[in-house]
């Protein structure tokens, strides 16, 4: 052991300051976020119950539930993620597995890059541009159809790259070792890299689930309802092409600033309904990454 | 590779007919992105276009006159929205920068393991919060906090957006900072600890500057997020057109124009085109900060 | 490894399976079956003034249980989109809280040969609000447009005799408006500020009428205008005269009806031309007492003789 000079001491309280000042930096992000999540859960949560989940609003959202916000959510979720996923994954084993190194696929790279960056809004205007108005679903008013299109482009870029990151993580000797034995760059991928990769894949699309179901501002112009009624509580009960739907996060947004006289708990727990939904969604990739993980063989 | 494979006996020609259909299917969703981003700029420039004949550029980027409904001379200046967006953008910028910074040196100098990958997930769930959450947080929670605290008329203001706005981009800041702060080699550190540097020094000194590129990426990417976000700001800046000359004034953003505006508007209208073309002048804005953040990162694999 | 190469082919034909039984599901007769047993319901596509909205939807969920084979439709979006929905077909019914313009009644005419019908259906009263702690009581139509108006003298409650307005952070009047395509916007913009002016910018535009009363509920400087309807604890309405002088009359059911407050308007449905028999029984029932019911429990004001 050492004997502690004035010097090391010095050089050891700097240290810990060091230490506590960059703790306090992200801590002063993390905290701010727990606080305002628990106090909106504890305002929202007594709203909340079975019924409040399970019934159509009524009375203009005063009272009732949000069932068919939860179900139009699921529907814009689904079909967008539907379309974005098996094209996202494609892209990506383009990107990682065919391309080669040249102009072309720098062009790529950018336009993924720059696909991830653009603003919420402008997908939504590209949306009524290209599929309210231009492939006209539904006699130029606003469909589900259009909205999921519409984040399918914009959760896109974030599907190639989580996917390419999946892909790149398989190591070369697996595909090599594939190749020797006279597979066919498909046969391989389809065997070796796609089943090696998969979780990592899934992970990046699950995760994209809170964020399509968070979105609000592009789906406001190409496919939601503020309030659209439903006949009763089943779960087919919007037409993806000639219907509009409602949608949590729209649902939020018209009870906050719209609704007229309703709880003041309402809104709080529509927000810790969509913040459930998140941490449900983040918390399943994360347990999903964990788990697949721990089964990796390399 | 595919020549190879037709002189195999073995296969069918069906199965090489759906190899060769699933390959090109992936070449052309190899090539979507750069399809989607032409797309993107394609259909907005053109819902917007028509209204270009009759634009007066220098009204529409200067002037602080928005008056798109007016029933005697509609006006269409963009320029306090223009300023609501930049104004919005700097303060939650001069929030997040040290906040963001700090916590991804946190993050990866300080921390180890289970604390490690757990920050990170904590990140990674901050970054997930839909921004409506975030708007109604600014709306109900922050409000009136702000009024109490710091003595304003309003609460919904600059300040409001640009602190929700600073918790928004945080994360993007802290997970692109992180890679930077990872991508730097660990003799840097070895050698700054056997010069007998503190760690503080090594992150002022050594880190910091080794990952200049990276840090400056993730600060642009952070920039283009906030000057893109929506629904926070359209619920959290008071929505007034409106040149700032506090930190708790109103203001109002291109892209809350968009939103609060757009849906009522009727298809084909110069109000609705101009909101096109506001989309338009964003899109622009946000290509030009992502395009440098990229060439900065490309900057420092190369260098 | 073997083991795990064979996961995604035989997990795929079932995760497609899945898809495709979603989709035939959500594809199929969805929105028009319900399971409510009456076989196809007829839809009546009603849209319009997002100011009655609200409104329209009361009268849609109550009328599902008046006429089980109806099912209406109610979307916002303004009354402009309403009537646009009219001229192109897309809507059967629309909700507007202005009159037609003469354009649209020409753009209607031509595309589709024929006149709207127009039916008021009740009334909006636009109150203006100020927090509850404010001790101002009542304004001037004068006054407020001096306050919202582009070349207006009004910006300090000074100005208005008003000093102390408990926990009010500074003298300025923080104006609380709505969003420039709105209804309301528009309404108020007619009687208040002027045609041939501008609102002075910088008021905080505010996208739904609840967030208007919100605001100015939580902001003691603030002054809004927003329906007589949502009206809470934390504002207070002031009463209005035509001008100085003038009594100042609050806004209520009766003051709407003999016409002495002065920011009141019809609302009106539209349809072209004679709606059809369908339509028309909704129209009878919305008018009839069962119907107008729901408007003051909305926060509209109902039709005199009810």
């Amino acid at each position: 052991m050492f004997t502690e000079t004035p010097f090391i001491r010095r050089k050891r309280r700097a240290e810990r300051i060091a230490q506590c000042f960059f703790a306090g930096m992200a801590a002063a992000m993390v905290i701010p976020l727990f606080l305002i999540i628990g106090y909106i859960v504890i305002k929202g949560a007594p709203a909340i119950s079975w019924e409040f989940l399970t019934e159509n609003p009524r009375s203009g959202g005063a009272k009732g539930g949000i069932w068919a916000a939860i179900v139009g959510t699921f529907y814009i979720v689904f079909f967008s993620l539907a379309v974005s996923a098996p094209i996202g994954v494609l892209a990506a084993v383009y990107l990682s597995e065919y391309a080669r190194e040249n102009w072309f696929t720098r062009m790529v790279h950018l336009a993924v890059v720059n696909l991830a960056g653009v603003p919420s809004i402008v997908h939504g205007l590209f949306g009524v541009g290209a599929f309210v108005y231009f492939a006209n679903f539904n006699d130029g008013k606003k469909s589900i159809i259009a909205a999921a299109l519409t984040l399918a482009v914009m959760t896109l870029p974030v599907i190639i790259t989580s996917t390419k990151e999946a892909l790149a993580a398989v190591p070369r000797q697996f595909r090599e070792a594939c190749w020797n034995v006279g597979a066919t760059r498909w046969q391989t991928i389809w065997r070796i890299v796609l089943p090696n990769s998969i979780s990592g894949i899934l992970t990046g699309v699950i995760l994209q689930v809170s964020r399509t179901a968070g979105e609000t501002a592009p789906v406001m112009l190409t496919g939601v309802a503020t309030y659209k009624l439903l006949e009763s509580t089943g779960l087919f009960l919007y037409h993806p092409i000639r219907d509009q739907c409602m949608a949590l996060s729209m649902h939020l947004y018209y009870i906050a600033t719209q609704a007229n006289n309703v709880p003041a708990a309402t809104p709080y727990a529509i927000a810790t309904v969509l913040v459930g939904v998140v941490l449900v969604v983040n918390a399943a990739a994360i347990v999903f990454r964990i788990y697949l993980r721990s089964r990796k063989k390399w | 590779m595919a020549n190879s494979s037709e002189k195999r006996p073995s296969r069918g020609a069906l199965a090489l007919l759906s190899e060769r259909t699933i390959e090109s299917l992936i070449y052309v969703c190899g090539f979507s992105a750069i399809i989607f981003v032409f797309g993107i700029f394609f259909f907005v420039f053109k819902e917007g276009a028509p209204f270009l004949t009759k634009l007066n550029f220098t009204e529409f980027f200067f002037s602080k006159e928005w008056i798109p409904t007016s029933t005697v001379q509609p006006k269409y200046g963009i320029g306090a929205l223009i300023v609501g967006t930049v104004s919005v953008t700097v303060v939650a910028m001069a929030i997040a920068v040290p906040f963001g910074l700090g916590a991804a040196v946190f993050v990866s100098e300080f921390c180890t393991g289970k604390v490690k990958e757990s920050l990170k997930i904590i990140i990674e769930l901050l970054a997930a919060v839909p921004s409506v959450v975030w708007g109604f947080i600014g709306l109900s929670v922050m409000s009136p906090v702000i009024i109490a605290v710091f003595h304003v008329p309003v609460g919904v203001n600059l300040f409001n957006a640009a602190l929700l706005l600073a918790l928004m981009s945080v994360p993007i800041m802290v997970s692109i900072g992180e890679d930077a702060l990872k991508a730097v080699p660990d003799s840097y550190r070895e050698a700054a600890v056997a010069l007998g540097a503190t760690r503080w020094q090594m992150v002022y000194r050594v880190l910091i500057p080794a990952a200049r590129n990276g840090l400056l990426a993730a600060v642009l990417l952070g920039v283009g997020r906030a000057i893109g976000e929506t629904m926070a700001v359209l619920m959290a800046t008071g929505h007034a057109v409106n040149i700032p000359d506090s930190l708790f004034d109103p203001v109002r953003t291109l892209t809350a124009t968009i939103a609060a505006e757009l849906g009522e508007t009727s298809h084909g209208s110069d109000h609705y085109q101009v909101l096109f073309l506001i989309g338009v002048v964003l899109f622009s804005i946000t290509f030009v900060v992502n395009l440098t953040a990229d060439l900065v990162v490309k900057g420092i694999r190369k260098g | 490894m073997t083991k795990r190469s064979t996961f995604l082919p035989r997990i795929l034909p079932g995760a497609t399976a899945i898809a495709a039984a979603l989709m035939v599901a959500g594809c199929g007769p969805s929105s028009d079956s319900g399971s409510t047993g009456t076989g196809k319901r007829t839809t009546i596509a009603n849209m319009g003034s997002d100011t009655m909205v609200n409104l329209a939807a009361a009268w849609a969920e109550a009328y599902a249980e008046v006429d089980k084979a109806v099912l209406i439709e109610v979307n916002g979006g303004g009354s402009g989109v309403g009537i646009k929905g009219l001229i192109n077909g897309t809507a059967e019914l629309a909700n507007a809280s202005r009159h037609m313009e003469e354009r649209e009644k020409s753009e209607l005419k031509e595309k589709r040969q024929v006149e709207p019908r127009e039916y008021v259906i009740g009334y909006d009263a636009l109150s203006i609000f100020v927090h509850k702690d404010n001790p101002l009581d009542e304004i001037t139509m004068e006054q407020l447009g001096e306050i919202y108006r582009a070349d207006g003298k009004i910006t300090k409650w000074s100005d208005l005799g008003v000093t102390n307005i408990p926990g009010a952070k500074g003298d300025e009047i923080i104006r609380v408006s709505r969003q420039n395509n709105s209804g309301t916007y528009e309404y108020f913009k007619e009687v208040v500020v002027g045609d041939q002016n501008e609102f002075k910018l910088g008021s905080l535009d505010m996208n739904g009428s609840k967030d208007v009363v919100e605001l100015v509920g939580r902001t003691p400087n603030a002054i809004g205008y927003s329906g007589m309807g949502y009206a809470n604890e934390s504002v207070k309405t002031l009463k209005v005269a035509r001008k100085a002088g003038d009594p100042a009359v609050a806004p209520s059911i009766a003051t709407t009806h003999d016409e002495t407050y002065p920011i009141a308007r019809p609302m009106y449905f539209y349809t072209a031309g004679e709606p059809e028999p369908h339509v028309k029984r909704y129209i009878d029932w919305v008018l009839s007492p069962a119907g107008q019911k729901h408007v003051e429990e909305t926060g509209y004001v109902p039709l005199a003789g009810n």
